[in-house]
Formats: C-alpha cells, sequence, structure tokens
C-alpha cells in the first residue's frame, strides 16, 4: 500500500521577456492511494498536465510538497511510470525492444525481460507483433505498445496524459476496457488525464474536476461506473444509464461554463 | 447561353512559354496533385551526362578549342591508362590513390571518432557548448588555403598535417550535425526514458545518440564530400604521391589531360563514398524519415 500525496502545490511559470509570470497551480492537494484510479478533467489550460508532470518529477512544484510513500519526489523514476499522449516511442528499437527497454535499463537480465515483455504485450492485444518497428503499426497499436513498455517496469504509479486523443473511436473503447481490467489485476495508482467526460467517467474511480486560472481542484466526485462495467461487461448499456448521463451533464456544465468565463475574459482584455 | 458561358471561364492564352510555366497541370489518375517537382528526373540526368559528353567529343574532334585548354576524351583515356600501366608524376594511379584515399579516410575516422561525441557533448552541455562554439564557428567559414601555411609551421611537413587539414574540414560539419542531431529527440522520449529508471548516461547513450543518428550520417556525407575538396590543397606542399599532387604537378607542365583525368577520378571516388554512406545510412537507420 503506497500514497502519492500532493499538499497545497503551487506552480507558477516565468514570465518570458517582458510578460508577467503565469500561475498554472494554486493550492492544489490530492491523495492518490494504491487501487485508486485518479481522472483528472477540465478546460484547456487548468493545469491538468502540469499536476501530472509535478508528479512524475518533470518539473518541481513553486511552493507545496510532493511525496511518494512519505519521501519526496525530487525527479522522475522507475516507480512512476508515464504513458504520454504522442506514444514516444523509440523507432529505433522493434515491438518487443521498446517494450524491455525500461527493464534493460535497469540492468534485469534478458530472460526475464523478455518473459515479462512479452506477457505485457499479449496483456495489451499484441501477443502476435514482436518484431515489427513501431512505426509500420497504426495509432493505436503504438500507444497500446507505449501502455505495455509503461507497465513492464511495474511502476507503483501510472501517469497517463491523454493516452487516448490520438485514437479512434473504436480503438479507444477497446483500449479503457483494457485499461479497467489490467487496473482490476494490479494493485498500482493510477492517474489519467482525459478531455472526454465520458471517458473520465467511465475509468475513473475517483474525478477531479479542475478549472483555469489559476488552476485547481474544484470539484471532486467518487465514482464506481468502472467496477460496474468490471461486473457486468456491457459498456455501452453503462454510458447509456440515466446515472451516467445525469452525471456527464453535470460535469460538462461545469466545464462549459469555465470555457465561456474564459472565452468572456479574452473578450474583455 | 454560350456567349455567358465564355465570359465565366477566361478564355486561356496557349503557347506563350510564360504562360506553358505558370498553368496548372490537370490532375492525374494515381499521382498527388502539387507535390512540387514530383516525377522522376534520372533519365533527365542520364541524357544531360550524354549531351555533355557528346559536345566534349564534337568540339574537341572540330577543332574548335586548342587541346591545351581541352584534350579530347581519347587523350585523357589515354593518359589514364598510362597511368594505370606505367604511371603518372613519379607513381601509378593506383599509388596516387591509395596515398590519398588514405589521407581522406584516416582524416574523416578521426573526425568521426572525436567530432561526434564532442558535438553530443556540445548538444548535452552549456559549457562545453560555450567553450566550442565560437572556435568553431570561426574557422569554419576559413578557406583550408589560408591556414595551410600555419599547420606547416606549427606540425612540418610530414604526413600528420596533410591529414590534420583535411580533418580541421571535416570535424566543423560533422560536430555541428552532431550537434543538430541532439535536438531531434523529443523531450517526451527522454522523460520516458527516466520514468523507466535511466540515469543521466543511459539516456545520453540509448536516447539521445541513437535519435541523432540521421544527423550525424548527413553530416557524414557533408563531411567526406569537404575531405575531397580539401585533399588538393592538403597535397600542395610537400607531398610525393597523391590525387591531388598528380593534379598539381600536371599542372606545372600545362598536361591538360592529366589533370582533367585525375578531376575526373576524384570525383568518381567523391560519388562512390557518397552512395556507400547513404548504403549503410540505409541499412542502419531505416526510420528516417518515417516518425
Amino acid at each position: 500500500m503506497q500514497t502519492l500525496t500532493v499538499s497545497d502545490v503551487d506552480l507558477v511559470y516565468p514570465g518570458h521577456l517582458d510578460g508577467a509570470p503565469i500561475s498554472a497551480l494554486k493550492g492544489v492537494s490530492l491523495e492518490v492511494k494504491s487501487g485508486d484510479f485518479v481522472v483528472a478533467l477540465g478546460a484547456s489550460g487548468c493545469g491538468k498536465t502540469t499536476l501530472l508532470n509535478l508528479m512524475a518529477g518533470f518539473m518541481a512544484p513553486s511552493a507545496g510538497k510532493i511525496t511518494l510513500g512519505g519521501r519526496p519526489v525530487t525527479g522522475p523514476g522507475a516507480e512512476r511510470g508515464v504513458v504520454f499522449q504522442k506514444h514516444a516511442l523509440l523507432p529505433w528499437l522493434n515491438i518487443i525492444d521498446n517494450v524491455e527497454f525500461g527493464l534493460k535499463l535497469q540492468g534485469v537480465d534478458a530472460r526475464t525481460r523478455r518473459e515479462r515483455a512479452v506477457k505485457n504485450l499479449a496483456l495489451v492485444g499484441l501477443e502476435d507483433f514482436h518484431k515489427q518497428m513501431i512505426y509500420h503499426l497504426s495509432g493505436g497499436m503504438q500507444q497500446r505498445v507505449g501502455i505495455a513498455r509503461a507497465l513492464t517496469c511495474d511502476p507503483a504509479m501510472l501517469l497517463m496524459d491523454e493516452p487516448m486523443a490520438a485514437l479512434d473511436a473504436l480503438t479507444r473503447e477497446t483500449v479503457q476496457e483494457l485499461l479497467l481490467k489490467i487496473w482490476q489485476q494490479t494493485d498500482k495508482m493510477y492517474f489519467f488525464i482525459t478531455h472526454s467526460v465520458e471517458e473520465a467517467l467511465f475509468l475513473g474511480s475517483r474525478l477531479i474536476v479542475m478549472s483555469p486560472r489559476p488552476g485547481r481542484i474544484t470539484h471532486t466526485y467518487d465514482l464506481d461506473f468502472n467496477r460496474r462495467f468490471l461486473a457486468e461487461g456491457n459498456s455501452r448499456a453503462i454510458k447509456s444509464s440515466r446515472d451516467f448521463i445525469e452525471m456527464r451533464e453535470e460535469i460538462l456544465g461545469i466545464i462549459y461554463g469555465d470555457e465561456r468565463a474564459g472565452a468572456k475574459e479574452r473578450l474583455d482584455a | 447561353m454560350a456567349s455567358s458561358m465564355a465570359t465565366n471561364v477566361p478564355a486561356r492564352k496557349n503557347g506563350s512559354m510564360l504562360d506553358r510555366l505558370t498553368r496548372s497541370r490537370p490532375a492525374r489518375p494515381g499521382v498527388s496533385y502539387g507535390a512540387p517537382g514530383d516525377g522522376s528526373s534520372a533519365m533527365i540526368s542520364l541524357a544531360t551526362a550524354v549531351v555533355l559528353i557528346g559536345l566534349w567529343f564534337l568540339v574537341t574532334s572540330m577543332g574548335w578549342v586548342k587541346p591545351l585548354f581541352l584534350p579530347a576524351p581519347a587523350a585523357v583515356w589515354g593518359k589514364f591508362v598510362l597511368a594505370v600501366t606505367e604511371g603518372v608524376s613519379n607513381s601509378t594511379l593506383l599509388q596516387h590513390t591509395l596515398a590519398s584515399l588514405g589521407r581522406v579516410l584516416g582524416a574523416f575516422f578521426l573526425a568521426l571518432v572525436v567530432a561526434v561525441p564532442l558535438g553530443i557533448l556540445m548538444g548535452v552541455n552549456r559549457v562545453i557548448r560555450g567553450v566550442m562554439d565560437p572556435i568553431i564557428e570561426f574557422y569554419r567559414p576559413l578557406p583550408p588555403l589560408a591556414y595551410l601555411p600555419l599547420i606547416i609551421i606549427w606540425l612540418g611537413i610530414g604526413e600528420f598535417p596533410k591529414v590534420f587539414l583535411i580533418f580541421l574540414a571535416i570535424f566543423a560539419p560533422m560536430a555541428i550535425a552532431a550537434r543538430a542531431g541532439v535536438r531531434s529527440v523529443s523531450i517526451e522520449q527522454i522523460h520516458a526514458a527516466y520514468a523507466m529508471g535511466a540515469n543521466k548516461l543511459q539516456v545520453i547513450f540509448h536516447v539521445i545518440l541513437k535519435a541523432a543518428l540521421p544527423e550525424i550520417f548527413t553530416g557524414m556525407r557533408i563531411g567526406i564530400g569537404v575531405g575531397w575538396t580539401t585533399l588538393v590543397a592538403a597535397e600542395m606542399v610537400a607531398a610525393s604521391r597523391g590525387l591531388g599532387f598528380m593534379v598539381l604537378n600536371s599542372a606545372e607542365y600545362l598536361a591538360s589531360d592529366a589533370v582533367i583525368m585525375g578531376i575526373i577520378v576524384i570525383g568518381i571516388l567523391a560519388f562512390a563514398f557518397d552512395l556507400l554512406i547513404r548504403r549503410i545510412e540505409r541499412a542502419l537507420i531505416p526510420w528516417k524519415g518515417k516518425i
């Protein structure tokens, strides 16, 4: 059982030239425990990706603290795997070598490496694709290789920045269902960013809604649609159920409100 | 009805050269419209070469140009055969070629092992970049002939200063290419490696160096080309063998057939090495341009 704690974090980007500094995050607090699937949702510019970068250790907060298992996060590490919006695979390696890459960096022997990579490729439905080069794959398959790569390092936490944004609707549903099955099988912490309200409701066990100017968490919801899917196995029925739709409209209302306020501010300025 | 059609569609003037150049061609089946310069140009290049060589035959056989200015192809070929069998300028063509190959390739590999690591380091370290940048950018545009005397004063007239002059010419484009290659790695790829437990050295070796390979190969191609162009300068002083020396030595005796023969041999060698590097590049970097 591990916990990642974000406590009262601010992040200010220094202004360029004579521009004023931009406050991207203000007073953000969040706790993610093993088994939590936290989804972050919000209008553009609300600091979702900034928050993920802070949790991953790609950036340090201007104020506040981020700790993992009580120890402060000072940089990226193998215990926090990241799945990027654009897959960020290495084109000079074939699929299986990409998936093994993290373990190779960690000095794991070749046989163990191969075993775990094979297992995780099968988990994302790519058991027949080992030697192909990644530029021969479709966008959806590349993204699945990215997920298998992050899983192979067996991190305590998975940070995902809109991993489905580039996928077509059909592939997206497949990968969503896959993610939930992996979530059920492993006791990891998940932090998942998305633009899609439907995706957020379907995947998350907890949903945080963020608002811009300055970026902060305004609403938190506990959800159980993902457990219902895992119990019943029918995603369409869940996504068209009355409570799912009501929830979706409520959250869309919040986000549209933020977007309109932002547009009005830009007009007034 | 017919007259209104005529006013809607402006009549095109056909025939004039300007009109033919500016008019868009109609779309063709299976070919994407508007790609700049589409279509193969290989046959046109071949025809150009044939025409130029034909012109060479024509002007020399008709006696329009004196052999001193432009010797006949047969005379150049004769010189080539003589150079291969008996030798020109004290050595056979093979000996000249081997001497020059040794210098150019020696300088090339020396540059490869020095310039590529240094270029990568310039890309990843601001101190090294700050130190090396003014040095490289200052000497890079200088003509090798300008600093040849200095190199002779400093290093003498042996074999090393010749290699060193070519090395200097190759070094700058290769280091600059390697440094530029560092920028072709995406920050996500670096972040991904760190988030899988990589240390800084592993990121440089396994991610940055690999991502820079396509640019490094471009630098190698430019480098070997620059190496051949510097060859004649390197063999100007105190050389007794080499293609550059052969050309210079023949020029002193106004043997323009040997000069042209030497130029063609250098040109063919340089072209062959460019093709070789391109072939290696395609084998080693299959992902180039695909990601």
